[in-house]
């Protein structure tokens, strides 16, 4: 799509970045980054999880300041040392996670800290008529008045876009703007790209969906480990040379050498007709020395799967069983018969942040390593050291887990996890916000477990992480298993078609469209 | 679909973890409570004429604040579990007042050890109650404690009305009794020995048992807790009752000390917001997952120290109110930067 076309009000500015790099904890997310944005054009920027994409974007936006080299907006030097000062100039970003009032209305949230007042009052009559001449452009049909809580999702994003606009944004940042969104939901975004666009609006797109950067982007921009690949047409690209700029490494050195999938062995985990709040019947099962792959969208309920599993949700009905026996329902129950579940996030659910490595360890175990309540030190340590030696940790486990950095923060959790001998470990995302480098190590943790002959279930959002450790794929959607993939049948496309469903495939007019990565963390 | 061609890149340069500068291993929050602490008690100490260091005065303080110190060792394991008490002033005056009517009204030394024992159990009941409203019930112990002091304060009036004859306190100066706080070993009294044994009880609970770490930890972060297979409820309410344990031997003690029980509800409210300020101004966040006894028990002891220096100089005392109110602010503010400093 072209859009020279249409210029509105605000003023276009043309965004540049001259050798940005940026390091977290002494590592390099992105080096010598040049790249130009031209104002009024809607300009992808694809690359694999952890490729560089968010931070990039949250340079421009001023949540981060650039280590070295410079951003350039509108010709002028800048930096930014908030969002609200990159919003001065223009630049908005739309996150995932949306940050609305829910109890408010739609005009009220679009003029959120700018209503028009009179005598102190919310002036309600001029509101309205402010909203409606801010998305007449546009061409958003949304109701003034409905609370913004009752709304949609692809409508809320609406709403966020147009207070980017109320507060004079003439480049928009969309992180993954249809990561969370249902086929029709995704299509109506996808036309409200093209109407900012085309009323002058920049639009900075970060999208996993191939398919979508083809069709909406007028450039794409490729990142790879931190580095700008390239910059092109996006009418120069196919969806195979993006994914090639994308990977550019080989998948093999990324996961290890998968097992032959065990033959013959017995169920150590068998989960039948499991009904839990976001869980549908569900049943399975996994076998000694297999890894089975949770594949899905966010918001499939694969994590209330693991839950339900693991008794940290309360279930309606069903049983699991591990190794043979009845597992009940509540987490000590679980952990005593030999289930651990790493979840998702490690800093929310996983680790108690101002405290100890060591003690983060050792917090599922202490009942082993006390005796009458009394925690042995000297066993805890040892206990403690071993465990962090086996998930390669380095350093004085007494120092407080936040000093680590996110891939071994992951690694204190599997530290955790293989203290103990168990029998089922679920691995929910084990590899978010993980560098190159621990990933592979986490990669070799979860095929090291399966050799011993426990059972592991991957939940991942990565695809292409799910294809490269698991033997067997079943994939979730509306919190039901709706495809169960083994040997060839263990595709990219297939676990994309099953995960997206039937009357999703039908809305979409091409078959490019159908190959859909997932979003980023 | 066709694998496209593969590189193998190494860009991703992986540093060691950096390690911590200077400023940042000091233990800032330690260095708060510690640093004042010895300041106040040297200026104390080396004032002309204030007769602060002597024998009879350091006991004298201490004797006082027993009570106050168990209360406030007990409420820095609900802070850190992530809970807040604010029912330990009227509970400390319900348990005296329960105990003074039981030694009015069951009379002789089986009197005394009722009372006691009723004491206790009350207290423990209180806690018992406040947890589980504000674990089970979901009900946020700030509130759930605010309601239940002034349900407490109600039923200690109602309580009072069987333990005394006519108007006033109820009094129970019998040698019976009140051995509890004019007993002395080895020339300190009972309840300052009392004190130093709960402190260094709980003291040690909080550092070396699986119960320390799991107030640690359901305080720091309980959905983590959770999910690692700590009963994060179990150990909130645990605390709740520790501490209801804790201000029912204070009111015990107390009984004995005056020896009336007070029935005043704002000398309750006081006593509980002494026992927060102490906590605080120990350094404990009141956020949860932090904290050690030791640094409450200095945080009460310097606000007595204060309190105490003001009387021997002379100062009017109502600048006392006017100085603790500042040094709250002052090691709150502490505790934000420290926080801060971390990230």
């Amino acid at each position: 799509m072209s859009a020279e076309a249409a210029t509105a009000g605000a003023p276009q500015l043309r965004v540049e970045l001259r050798g940005v790099g940026k390091s977290f904890g002494g590592t390099w997310v992105l080096q010598d980054i040049d790249l130009e944005i031209e104002p009024g054009r809607v300009h992808a920027l694809v690359g694999e999880n952890g490729a560089g994409k968010s931070t990039l974007s949250k340079i421009i936006s001023g949540i981060y300041t650039a280590d070295t080299g410079s951003l350039v907006v509108g010709g002028e030097e800048v930096s930014f040392g908030s969002p609200r000062e990159a919003l001065d100039r223009g630049i908005a970003t739309i996150a995932q996670e949306l940050a609305l009032v829910p109890a408010l209305s739609v005009a009220e949230n679009v003029f959120l800290g700018r209503e028009p007042r009179r005598g102190g009052f919310l002036d309600r009559r001029q509101l309205r008529r402010l909203f409606l001449e801010l998305a007449g452009p546009t061409g958003f049909d949304l109701n003034p008045d409905a609370p913004v809580g009752t709304l949609r999702t692809a409508d809320q994003q609406k709403v966020e876009i147009l207070r980017a606009l109320a507060r004079g944004a003439s480049f928009i940042i969309m992180d993954e703007p249809t990561a969370a969104l249902a086929g029709r939901d995704a299509e109506l975004l996808h036309g409200v790209v093209r109407r900012l666009a085309a009323s002058g609006t920049t639009v900075l797109l970060i999208s996993h969906f191939l398919g979508e950067v083809l069709e909406l982007a007028d450039t794409v921009t490729i990142l790879r480990d931190g580095r700008h690949i390239r910059t092109s047409p996006a009418a120069q690209e196919t969806e195979s040379s993006l994914i090639e700029g994308m990977l550019g490494r080989s998948l093999g050195s990324v996961f290890p050498d998968k097992s032959e999938p065990p033959v013959g062995t017995d169920a150590v985990l068998e989960v039948e007709g499991l009904v839990a709040p976001g869980v549908n019947d569900v049943t399975f099962e996994v076998r000694a020395g297999e890894i089975v792959g949770l594949a899905g969208l966010v918001g499939a309920g694969r994590s209330e799967i693991a839950h339900a599993v693991y008794g940290a949700m309360p279930r309606t009905s069903g049983t699991v069983r591990v190794g043979g026996a009845e597992v009940p329902a509540d987490v000590p129950g679980a952990l005593r018969s030999g289930l651990f579940l790493i979840a998702e996030s490690r800093k929310e659910q996983g680790l108690v942040l101002g405290r100890p490595i060591r003690d983060n360890v050792t917090l599922s175990n202490l009942a082993q390593l006390a005796v009458g309540g009394w925690v042995r030190t000297g066993a805890e340590r040892r206990e403690s050291r071993e465990a962090l030696a086996r998930v390669t940790v380095a350093g004085d486990d007494r120092r407080n887990v936040s000093a680590l950095s996110g891939g071994n923060q992951q690694k204190v959790l599997f530290a955790r996890a293989l203290q103990r001998q168990r029998k089922v470990l679920v691995a929910d995302e084990p590899t978010r916000g993980v560098d190159v480098g621990s990933r592979r190590a986490i990669y070799d943790l979860i095929a090291e477990q399966a050799r011993a002959g426990i059972g592991v279930v991957v939940i991942s959002s990565d695809v292409e992480e799910v294809l490269g450790l698991a033997h067997r794929v079943l994939v979730v959607r509306g919190g039901r298993i709706v495809a169960e993939l083994t040997g060839a049948q263990m595709t990219e496309e297939n676990i994309l078609n099953a995960a997206f469903a039937q009357p999703t495939a039908s809305e979409r007019p091409t078959a490019t469209n159908e190959r859909r990565g997932d979003e980023e963390a | 679909m066709t694998q496209p061609d593969k590189i193998t890149s190494t860009t991703a340069v992986k540093a060691p973890d950096s390690p911590p500068s200077f400023a940042s291993r000091i233990p800032w929050r330690s260095v708060a409570i510690v640093v004042p602490f010895v300041v106040v008690f040297i200026f104390l100490s080396a004032f002309p004429g204030s007769n602060f260091l002597t024998f009879l005065n350091i006991t004298n303080v201490l004797d006082r604040q027993a009570g106050m110190l168990i209360i406030a060792a007990a409420s820095t394991l609900v802070l850190i579990a992530g809970g807040l008490d604010l029912s330990v002033g009227a509970t400390y005056m319900f348990t005296a007042v329960i105990c003074g009517t039981f030694v009015i009204k069951v009379g002789g030394v089986a009197g005394v050890w009722a009372g006691i024992v009723a004491a206790l159990l009350a207290g423990l009941l209180v806690g018992l109650i406040n947890g589980v409203i504000s674990t089970y019930l979901k009900i946020n112990p700030l509130i759930a404690t605010l309601a239940m002091s002034f349900i407490i304060l109600g039923t200690t009036k109602l309580v009072s009305q069987f333990g005394k004859e006519g108007i006033g306190q109820i009094r129970v100066d019998f040698p019976e009794f009140r051995w509890i706080a004019t007993t002395k070993l080895l020339g300190i009294s009972l309840p300052i020995w009392i004190a130093f044994v709960v402190i260094v009880v709980l003291g040690i609970m909080l550092w070396r048992t699986r119960f320390g770490r799991y107030i640690y930890a359901a305080g720091g972060n309980a959905e983590a807790a959770r999910l690692a297979g700590i009963r994060v409820n179990l150990v909130r309410i645990a605390t709740f009752a520790i501490t209801g344990l804790g201000a029912g031997l204070a009111g015990v003690i107390d009984l004995a000390r005056t020896p009336s029980a007070p029935e005043n509800d704002a000398i309750a409210t006081s006593l509980t917001f002494t026992v927060l300020a102490g906590i605080v101004v120990g350094g404990t966040s009141i956020l949860g997952g932090e904290g050690a006894i030791w640094r409450t028990v200095l945080g009460i002891l310097f606000i007595a120290m204060l309190y105490n220096g003001f009387t021997l100089l002379k100062v009017d005392p109502l600048f006392q109110g006017i100085a603790l109110g500042a040094i709250i602010l002052i090691a709150v503010g502490f505790d934000a930067w420290s926080r801060f400093r971390r990230r």
